[in-house]
C-alpha cells in the first residue's frame, strides 16, 4: 500500500479540518510527496495567484516510503506557489515530522485560505483541530516547539513551525521542524505566515502498516541499506564530515562562488570547512562539531550537531546559544561564509543558529548579504543606510545582518526581500546572483558547467537539489563527466532532474542518490506500493512531474528569458583555478536542453510531449 | 549460553530504525509509539541514547505481577509478558524501577522487550552497531578491550 490513503484539508478562513480520501489515480500517476502534492496544488490554484494571498494554498506531503524502514524514509515536502520566485515552490525536509504525519494516518495536509487570527494545527491521529496561537506569535521556532510540547504535556509531539522570519514574510523564510531541520528554500515559511498559521503539531500512534509485500520490502530495504553503508560517500564521507566534506573539494575545483560570485576560490575555505569543524579550538580546546546525527530512518546520518565557541563575540553574553544544536552544512557554510568572504567559522555558526531559530533560508539570506556587501563596497549602500560597515569579510556585519533580518529590524527588512528585489531597488539588478528570483547555492556555474543549466532550468529558481550534476561532474557518480565543458550536459541535467523527482516523491532523501540509482529505489517502491512501479514507469513519472511543474510555471508567466543566468557568469571569466578564463556556456546548452525535453524553442511543453507524458 | 542486548549510546545517531523494527516485529506496523525500545534525544548535549529492558535476573515486574503473567523464558533469559494471562492492572509498570515495561492502550495489556525469541529485531536493524546482542556474561568485553589497548600503549615494550 505505502500510502495512508487519506488527506486532511484545513480551511483556515473557515477554521475547518476535513478528511478526504487520497486520489489514488493521482497517486499512481505522481507517486507521492513532491509529485503528488504538486498535482493537487496545480489542480486547485490559479497559476497567476499572488503567493501571499489567501487564494494560494500550501501543502505538506509525505511519500509512500515516509515512515517506513526504507533508509532516509522520513522526508516530507511543502508545496506552494513561492513568494520569492512566483514559480512553483517545493521544499523538502527531514527530521521526524514527516514520519509522524504518516503515523497519524495522513498522506498530506492541504492548507487553504487565511485564518483571521494566529492559529496552529494540532493533529492526534484522526483528530485534527485548529488552536489559538496568539500566545505563540512572535516566538521563535525553538520556543514554539517547546511551548506546544509543554502545553500538551507531551514530549513526543513533533512540530513544524515558522519563526519571526515567516511571520514577517521574509521572502525566503522557511518552515522548521525538530529544531534544526527545515523546508528551507523558496519562502514556504512566508506563505505559512501569510495564512496566520504558526505551527503544525502532530502526534501519531497508528503507524504505517499495509506494506504490500513485507518480505520483499525488508529484503529490498536491507539490500539498499547495504549499498549506502558500502559506498564511500554515504558510508564514510557524509557521516564523518557531513555535506561540509565538499568545501575544500569545490574550492580546489575553482567552483566555490566567493564575494557575490566575483571570485571562484575562497582563500579562507579551509577555515570554514568540515576539517575545521573537527579541529580543537585554541580558545576552549573543544571542536565545534559535537557529533553527527540522523533524521528519521536514515542510515547515513550526515547531520551536524555543533557547539559554538562560548567566548566568541557573537554569543559571549547569550548563553541561550551555548548548547549543542544544528551545525554547519555545506550550503549554509558557503552562503554565510564564502559568498560574503567571511572566514570566521564561529560567526557562521551563529548566523546559522539564528536562521534555524527564526526560520530563514541561510542560502538565500547569505547570498543576499553578499550582494549587499558588494553594493557597500561600490559605495551604493552606506553605513547610514544600512546601520553597519559591511565590507566583504566582515563577520560583525554578517552577525548584525542576521539579527536584523531574522527579527525584521532596520535594513534587515530589505535583506529579507532577497537579492533580486534589493539589487533592483538600488539600481544594480545585474548584481543579483539569482535565477527566477532565487539565490544560487554553492557551486559556480563557470567551473561546473552542468550546474549552470541546473540553475537556469530549475522549476523553483536557482537550486542544486533539482539535478545535482556535481555528483557526476565532480564525484564521478554514476559516471564522471568533465565539469568544464557543456557537451553532454543537457542530457545529464535532464536525467538527473527526472530521477530526482522520483527520489523526492518517494519520501526519501536525495542524498541516497550518491550511492543509489533509481534501480535501487525501484524494488523498495514496488514492494511497498500497489500497482506497477517498474523502471519504465518510474522514468515516465519522473519526467511527468518535471513537465507538470514546468507547465505551471509557464502558466504563471515564466518564459525562455527566465531560464538564464546573471550576466556576471556569462561575461566575467573565472579568475583562478581550473576554470580560469571560462564563463558559463548556458546559451549553448538551453536550446539543446529544450529539444531533448521535447519543448518548443521558447521552452514551452509541446502538446505532443504533454500527451506522451499523460499531462 | 545466554545473550543480552548491549547498548553503546556513543554510536547511536538517533535514526529510530530500532523502534520501527521492534514495532514491526511485535505489531506488524512501522510505529515507534509501539516500540519497546526508545531512543532519547538529549538535544543540548547532542546525545542520543537507546534504552530498553535489561532483563533483570530478579525482575521487579515479574515479582509484582499478581496473575503470574510475566514469566522467564529459560532459553533466552527474557522476562516475557503472556498476553493471554495479563489483566492490564499495570502494577508491573509501577514496580519496574527503569520504566521499561509499559501499558499498551490498544491491547489493554502491558508490553516489554522479549528479546524477539533470541533474535532481537532492534539489534539487526541498527546501522551503527549501537545496539548489539552479545554474550550476557561479557557485556563489558568491548570496553575492557579499549582500556586494554590503552594500557598496552602506555606500557613500554620489554
Amino acid at each position: 500500500m505505502g500510502w495512508a490513503r487519506k488527506i486532511l484539508r484545513v480551511n483556515l478562513t473557515q477554521g475547518t479540518c476535513t478528511p478526504e480520501p487520497l486520489n489514488m489515480q493521482w497517486a499512481d500517476e505522481y507517486l507521492g510527496s513532491r509529485g503528488l502534492a504538486s498535482k493537487y496544488l496545480i489542480s486547485e490554484i490559479d497559476p497567476k495567484v499572488d503567493p501571499l494571498s489567501p487564494d494560494n494554498k500550501m501543502i505538506m506531503s509525505t511519500g509512500p516510503l515516509t515512515g517506513t524502514m526504507a533508509s532516509t524514509g522520513g522526508r516530507y515536502t511543502i508545496v506552494t506557489k513561492g513568494p520569492l520566485t512566483g514559480a512553483i515552490a517545493c521544499s523538502n525536509s527531514g527530521g521526524f515530522f514527516g514520519a509522524e504525519m504518516k503515523f497519524a494516518g495522513w498522506d498530506m495536509i492541504i492548507f487553504e485560505g487565511k485564518s483571521p487570527k494566529p492559529v496552529y494545527l494540532y493533529v492526534e491521529n484522526d483528530r485534527a483541530e485548529l488552536r489559538d496561537a496568539s500566545g505563540l506569535w512572535g516566538k521563535s521556532c525553538w520556543e514554539t516547539e517547546e511551548t506546544i510540547k509543554k502545553q500538551h504535556q507531551d514530549p513526543q509531539i513533533r512540530v513544524s513551525s515558522i519563526g519571526r522570519a515567516g511571520e514577517n514574510q521574509v521572502l525566503y523564510a522557511c518552515v522548521v521542524n525538530d529544531l534544526h531541520r527545515a523546508a528551507g528554500r523558496s519562502g514556504v515559511g512566508a506563505v505559512m505566515g501569510s495564512k496566520n498559521l504558526k505551527a503544525v503539531a502532530l502526534r501519531g500512534t497508528k503507524g504505517v502498516g499495509g506494506i504490500k509485500d513485507f518480505k520483499a520490502f525488508m529484503t529490498a530495504t536491507t539490500e539498499a541499506k547495504k549499498v549506502l553503508a558500502d559506498n564511500a560517500v554515504t558510508g564514510e564521507g557524509l557521516p564523518k564530515y557531513g555535506t561540509q566534506v565538499l568545501m575544500n573539494v569545490i574550492n580546489e575545483m575553482g567552483s566555490l562562488p566567493t564575494r557575490n560570485h566575483k571570485d571562484v576560490q575562497f582563500e579562507d575555505a579551509a577555515k570554514i570547512s568540515a576539517e575545521a569543524m573537527h579541529e580543537k579550538r585554541a580558545s576552549d580546546g573543544k571542536s565545534q562539531l559535537v557529533t553527527n546525527a540522523a533524521c528519521f530512518g536514515c542510515t547515513i546520518a550526515c547531520g551536524r550537531i555543533s557547539e559554538i565557541d562560548k567566548g566568541h563575540f557573537t554569543v559571549v553574553n547569550k548563553p541561550e546559544y551555548w548548547g549543542a544544536s544544528g551545525g554547519l552544512e555545506y550550503e549554509a557554510a558557503w552562503a554565510l561564509g564564502a559568498a560574503n568572504g567571511v572566514g570566521d567559522i564561529e560567526a557562521l555558526q551563529y548566523a546559522n543558529l539564528l536562521c534555524n531559530e527564526q526560520g530563514m533560508d541561510p542560502i538565500s539570506f547569505g547570498a543576499t548579504v553578499g550582494a549587499v556587501m558588494e553594493l557597500y563596497e561600490m559605495g551604493v549602500l552606506t553605513n547610514e543606510q544600512i546601520g553597519v560597515d559591511a565590507p566583504f569579510g566582515s563577520a560583525e556585519a554578517l552577525a548584525r545582518f542576521t539579527e536584523m533580518t531574522a527579527l525584521g529590524e532596520g535594513f534587515g527588512v530589505e535583506i529579507g526581500q532577497g537579492s533580486k528585489r534589493l539589487c533592483e531597488k538600488y539600481g544594480h539588478p545585474e548584481l543579483s546572483m539569482t535565477v527566477k528570483g532565487q539565490e544560487f547555492p554553492a557551486y559556480d556555474a563557470r567551473g561546473i558547467q552542468g550546474m549552470g543549466l541546473t540553475y537556469a532550468t530549475s522549476n523553483r529558481g536557482a537550486c542544486h537539489l533539482r539535478s545535482y550534476t556535481v555528483a557526476s561532474e565532480v564525484l564521478g557518480i554514476p559516471v564522471k563527466t568533465d565539469p568544464l565543458v557543456t557537451e553532454g550536459k543537457p542530457e545529464l541535467v535532464k536525467a538527473f532532474q527526472d530521477a530526482t523527482a522520483i527520489f523526492d516523491s518517494a519520501g526519501i532523501c536525495v542524498f541516497t542518490s550518491f550511492a543509489w540509482t533509481l534501480a535501487d529505489v525501484q524494488p523498495q517502491l514496488q514492494a511497498a506500493c500497489d500497482g506497477d512501479w517498474s523502471m519504465e514507469k518510474l522514468n515516465l513519472v519522473g519526467e511527468r512531474i518535471w513537465n507538470m511543474e514546468r507547465q505551471f510555471n509557464t502558466a504563471a508567466g515564466f518564459t525562455r528569458k527566465d531560464d538564464d543566468l546573471p550576466p556576471r557568469l556569462k561575461t566575467e571569466p573565472a579568475q583562478t583555478g581550473p576554470a580560469k578564463g571560462l564563463v558559463s556556456g548556458i546559451d549553448k546548452m538551453i536550446p539543446e536542453y529544450y529539444q531533448i525535453r521535447g519543448w518548443t524553442p521558447e521552452g514551452v511543453v509541446t502538446e505532443e510531449t504533454a500527451g506522451r507524458l499523460g499531462l | 549460553m545466554l545473550k543480552s542486548l548491549h547498548i553503546d549510546p556513543a554510536k547511536c545517531t538517533g535514526c529510530l530504525q530500532c523502534e520501527m523494527a521492534c514495532s514491526y516485529e511485535h505489531h506488524g506496523v512501522f510505529n515507534p509509539s509501539k516500540s519497546r525500545i526508545k531512543v532519547f534525544n538529549f538535544e543540548a548535549e547532542g546525545k542520543k541514547v537507546p534504552y530498553t529492558c535489561t532483563q533483570c535476573a530478579e525482575a521487579w515486574c515479574m515479582n509484582a505481577c499478581p496473575v503470574d503473567a510475566i514469566r522467564l523464558d529459560a532459553a533466552t533469559g527474557a522476562k516475557v509478558v503472556h498476553e493471554d494471562i495479563c489483566v492490564g492492572c499495570k502494577v508491573c509498570t509501577i514496580a519496574c524501577p527503569f520504566g521499561t515495561i509499559n501499558y499498551e492502550q490498544d491491547s489493554g495489556k502491558v508490553q516489554k522487550c522479549d528479546l524477539c525469541d533470541d533474535n532481537p529485531a532492534c539489534a539487526a536493524a541498527c546501522p551503527t552497531s549501537a545496539i548489539t546482542y552479545i554474550d550476557a556474561d561479557w557485556t563489558g568485553l568491548d570496553k575492557m578491550r579499549q582500556w586494554a589497548a590503552k594500557a598496552n600503549t602506555a606500557t613500554p615494550a620489554t
